[in-house]
């Protein structure tokens, strides 16, 4: 199993190989999927849209609609505006959503369509029932990854539809970022405890994570409603969980409405879950709810009891940057040593954030932006480690060199429970105890010589 | 043909409920038509026919462009290229050129499973792209994509190197031909590429396409040497999904017959370039590759026949066809003791899952051929086919090959290159002699036969091209069929309305279904997923009946005496002994 992949580190400037992110008009499909009511729409051909939907689909093993304006060679030339208003015209009159929340892809972009200029003119010409919302944002893959898209999604849903009345109102706003519906249905959870009234945009619980009664809702009961949104620019405060994903979203609705903006780390671990109740607390008539500093207790007391499985260990860390700054800081909490840190977004503050984190604990520690699993690989064998954590595209590096394998992030494409149980949180960070401590003694159990199989451990 | 709302039909009724009689087709037909703007209606109405007279197919307007706004099944030219006919070759270096994207959905996510020979690096586990940044696509990628090559070439040392041009490339106006033949000189060994834009044509089907014309040009005929063995044939359009492959070239092992290539399940490069040394191509599925199968006969003299590995029956037709070309008794009689041999293990598997599944319905929307040849298997165990249509396919599929002759070339597809092929001067060899070939005709062998999926369908069924979830979500609402094969995008839609969806281009992560032994596979696989207890629990109790008294844990009088008799003994401590 990848036996092409050998320890002597080869320079590479052009090839990509085995990538440790995707491209922006999937994260924007996940954003837009997080509005109640919403039809993700993608302009551009139709094998893009296939394919996000395809991903998003074995991610969540959750129907997940979106429509195209399947460009052919004709439309590639002359421009979408036929295709966007046909789209539009047919998707009102057939699934009639509240809202269509179009993207681009690469090939709209190079063609460079206004899509504002489009939508208006649909909307002249009738392609645009009265009442019916249609947004748009851009998300030229050639440019940031998955990460991106999610961010400039929402920073498109507040910049159409957040509006300020005048009016404060009694409640804040948090951007949960790329995270599962079971981590945004935990944000509202610690918000509920502290009594403090939250608008979460997205909100992918309870579209993305629904039941099965016989059926089927196109648009499930899940999702940030619309008005919700609009009293986005009433609200006391913005809480956004990411420098990636979230941060950008929330400076502009402070330009746009000066709803300041409180940027945050997302809520992994101890320190990281504290910042954000500390932040919330502010805001909270009742305080901090005793059920959930019980739950603070008992992930201290698990870190306490298993602190020493995970004293030294060596991680790797792979996946999306808010997830990896996140991570790398709750593994140092537990005691463990993250020597690599790795994500294929681009941004310098991936680097400069871990840098400050890390140098004065593990200085040797290799962090990089826009790499990838092949040369994670190599450092692997170059030094071992004994634990990776990392998405589903983990798992051949993780066989090839027997190093124990918890799957965090965005794709998980052949394990099942990222989407009901967070990791965000108090509960949370138990859930990566348990996933990471299990990963580590199910290794043992299965190599140890007899006389060292334990039944206590 | 028998009628589809006969309820006589294979002996019992269907089973999906009571006095749910199948509903008048043309009536259904007009119900999932009604909702759609004018201009939508008339283009699906001609993609959405009644099957009503299984003899003479009426004209289906497949291969045509998918409206815009339609949630569609339908991906990309670059997906049918890259993903489904050059994808599987395990030891050819693949490099996408484009943004991260299209690189990244294509890596692993078609089942497409190898096992290269030992030593051997397999590419299959790799994901290659130029990664392409806002530079490159103002700027150009060419020169990025020559570097990719040879950083490609200098850390894998790969015996090819196959490129995959994507939309934005096309656009921008990369020449990767010339790119690849530069890289090709200068490292000496072979390096192709591939323009499929993901929007040329109307589907994944122009990839296929584009696909079979590159591999024809740039590695068919390249290795002189044959393979040792009788029998030699080819398989194309197998692609080795779940195992598929494995399971064909064991049952053809058995009867003595010796697969030379399979295009393009588990095949290395070495046997791709000498495939034109075998002496049959036998075709699994017509759309895909249909175009390679008339290059090599044009150019090599190998003949092809049409045949299906999916289902017991079709199988065993498949084997006696093969047999009967190469006119041996030997094989023949081979072929014969394999298939009885065969079916006298598969049998109670198949009598087993009919006892369940006799009568009841499935619909299948998938692929280029899988939609027509999973009929076979679900009539091995007693289930009718209700509704069925391709997802890519054109009218030969649906209508057979007579029609081909009458399919316009519109504008999507002229501007895919169709090559022109010659007999090679030295190396194009007849097969057969022209006597030989007659005598096998007037005994009723055909060469390059498709009869398409609509003349083994039943009368009145529905037969839909490229169905939108719209169409999807009326016919199980109206049919409610038992099963329904389709692919991941609707899976999860289907199985909310309650009716299990397996999926057909993955196979759920099962299989392998093909030959006798996977076709066994498939009943269990289908008796489980139509007959499984979780359906049943879809409704909770109070949605069902009325306010019961609660049921509780049974205790057996004499063991509720006992349990009364235990507490007994059990003394409360003193407020002092509690202290103790
Ligand atoms: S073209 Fe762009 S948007 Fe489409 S899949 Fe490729 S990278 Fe993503
Ligand atoms: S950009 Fe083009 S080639 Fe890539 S996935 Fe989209 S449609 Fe296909």
């Amino acid at each position: 199993m990848l036996n092409g992949t050998t320890a002597e580190i080869a320079e590479r400037k052009a090839l990509r190989i085995n990538a440790a992110k995707t491209c922006q008009p999937i994260g924007a499909m996940y954003a837009s999927l997080g509005i109640h009511g919403c039809m993700p729409h993608s302009h551009g051909s139709q094998g893009c849209c296939s394919y996000h939907r395809s991903h998003l689909t074995r991610h969540f093993k959750e129907p997940v609609i979106a429509t195209t304006s399947s460009f052919t060679e004709g439309a590639s030339v002359f421009g979408g505006l036929a295709n966007l208003t046909q789209a539009l015209r047919n998707i009102f009159t057939i699934y009639n959503p509240d809202i269509v929340a179009v993207h681009t892809t690469c090939l709209s972009e190079v063609i460079g369509d206004d899509i504002p200029t489009i939508v208006k003119r649909a909307r002249e010409e009738g392609a645009i029932p009265e009442g019916k919302l249609v947004i748009h944002t851009n998300t030229p893959s050639f440019v940031g990854s998955h990460v991106t898209g999610f961010s400039n999604m929402v920073a498109s849903i507040i910049k159409y539809l957040a509006e300020k009345t005048g009016e404060a109102r009694n409640q804040v706003n948090v951007i949960p970022g790329f995270v599962e519906p079971a981590d945004m249905r935990e944000i509202k959870r610690i918000c509920a405890l502290l009594g403090v009234p939250a608008v979460v945009l997205p909100d992918t619980s309870a579209v993305l994570d629904g039941p099965l009664d016989g059926e089927y809702q196109m648009y499930p009961k899940g999702g940030t409603t619309i008005p919700a949104i609009k009293s986005m620019g009433d609200s006391l405060a913005t809480f956004a969980l990411g420098h990636f994903a979230s941060h950008g979203p929330a400076v502009s609705l402070e330009v746009k409405h000066q709803v300041p903006a409180g940027l945050l780390e997302l809520p992994i671990g101890v320190a990281a879950t504290d910042a954000f109740v500390q932040a919330l607390r502010a805001y909270s008539p009742s305080g901090v709810a005793e059920e959930l500093e019980t739950e603070r207790g008992r992930l201290v007391d698990m870190m306490s009891d298993m602190q020493q499985y995970f004293h030294e260990k060596r991680v790797a860390v792979a996946g999306d940057p808010d997830h990896v700054i996140a991570l790398v800081q709750f593994l140092l909490e537990l005691g463990a040593k993250p020597v690599y840190a790795i994500t294929g977004s681009r941004g310098n503050h991936f680097e400069t954030r871990l840098h400050e984190i890390l140098d004065p604990v593990v200085p040797d520690a290799i962090i990089k932006q826009s790499a990838d699993f092949f040369e994670l690989h190599q450092w692997i064998k170059n030094g071992p480690v004994d634990l990776l954590v990392a998405n589903t595209y983990g798992k051949h590096i993780a066989r090839v060199e027997n190093i124990p394998f918890v799957r965090v992030g965005f794709p998980i494409l052949d394990r099942v429970g990222h989407r009901f149980y967070p990791t965000v949180g108090y509960a949370g960070a138990i859930r990566l105890i348990d996933l990471m401590v299990n990963a580590l003694f199910d290794k043992k159990d299965r190599e140890c010589p007899e006389e060292w199989f334990e039944l206590v451990m | 043909m028998s009628d589809i709302s006969d309820p006589t039909l294979d002996g019992s009724s269907s089973t999906s409920g009571p006095g749910s009689a199948p509903p008048d087709p043309n009536a259904a037909r007009d119900e999932m038509l009604k909702i759609y703007p004018d201009k939508t209606r008339r283009k699906r109405a001609k993609q959405l026919l009644v099957n009503d007279d299984p003899e003479k197919p009426a004209e289906i307007g497949a291969n045509s462009r998918t409206i815009p706004g339609i949630i569609t099944q339908r991906g990309c030219t670059y997906a049918g290229c890259r993903g489904v006919v050059i994808g599987p070759m395990h030891d050819v270096l693949h490099i996408t050129h484009g943004p991260i994207g299209c690189s990244f959905y294509s890596w692993q996510t078609r089942r497409n499973l190898a096992r290269p020979a030992p030593g051997q690096i397999n590419y299959l586990q790799y994901s290659m792209t130029t990664d392409m940044t806002e530079e490159e696509i103002i700027f150009g990628g060419e020169k990025k994509l020559a570097a990719a090559i040879r950083e490609a070439y200098r850390i894998f040392k790969p015996k090819a190197i196959a490129v995959y041009a994507t939309c934005p490339v096309g656009l921008i106006g990369d020449d990767i031909h010339t790119v690849c033949r530069q890289a090709k000189a200068e490292l000496g060994i072979n390096i192709f590429g591939f323009s499929c834009e993901g929007y040329k044509g109307v589907s994944q089907s122009a990839g296929h396409h584009i696909a079979n014309n590159g591999v024809f040009k740039h590695m068919v005929g390249l290795n002189d040497t044959p393979d040792a063995g009788e029998f030699r044939i080819n398989i194309l359009g197998e692609y080795n999904i779940g195992g598929d492959a494995w399971e064909i070239d064991t049952l053809l092992r058995k009867c003595g017959i010796h697969v030379t290539a399979t295009l393009s399940g588990d095949i290395s490069y070495e046997q791709v370039t000498r495939c034109h040394t075998a002496d049959l191509n036998v075709v699994q599925c017509h759309r895909s590759i249909n175009y390679m199968a008339d290059m090599m006969e044009t150019k090599f003299g190998i003949p092809w026949i049409k045949v299906n590995f999916i289902g017991a029956s079709s199988t065993a037709k498949s084997l006696r066809k093969i047999a009967r070309y190469f006119e041996s008794k030997k094989l023949a009689d081979r072929v014969e003791e394999v298939i009885a041999q065969e079916m006298a293990a598969l049998r109670p598997v198949q009598e087993e899952a009919r006892k369940r599944c006799q009568g009841k319905t499935a619909a299948l929307f998938v692929g280029g051929s899988r939609a027509h040849h999973y009929q076979d298997l679900f009539r091995d165990i007693g289930m009718t086919t209700i509704a069925a249509g391709y997802e890519f396919a054109h009218r030969d599929d649906y209508e057979g090959r007579k029609v081909l002759p009458t399919i316009k070339v519109d504008a999507d597809s002229r501007n895919i290159e169709e090559i022109e092929v010659e007999p090679d001067p030295t190396r194009f060899r007849p097969r057969k002699t022209a006597e030989q070939n007659a005598a096998l005709e007037a005994g009723g062998f055909s060469y390059r036969d498709y009869e398409g999926m609509m003349r083994e369908m039943k009368k009145g069924s529905l037969v839909i091209d490229d169905i939108s979830h719209h169409e999807i979500e009326k016919l199980i609402e109206l049919y409610k069929p038992d099963v329904i094969g389709s692919g991941i995008k609707e899976k999860f839609v289907i199985e909310k309305m309650g009716v299990p969806c397996k999926q057909l281009h993955s196979y759920d992560y099962g299989g392998p279904y093909a030959a006798f032994t996977g076709a066994a596979n498939f009943y269990r696989e289908i008796d489980r997923m139509v007959n499984t207890k979780v359906w049943k629990l879809v409704t909770p109790p109070w949605k069902r009946e009325p306010q019961v008294p609660p049921r509780l844990v049974y205790q057996p009088k004499a063991n509720r005496e006992e349990l009364a008799e235990a507490t007994k003994t059990w003394k409360a401590p003193s407020k002092a002994g509690a202290d103790e």
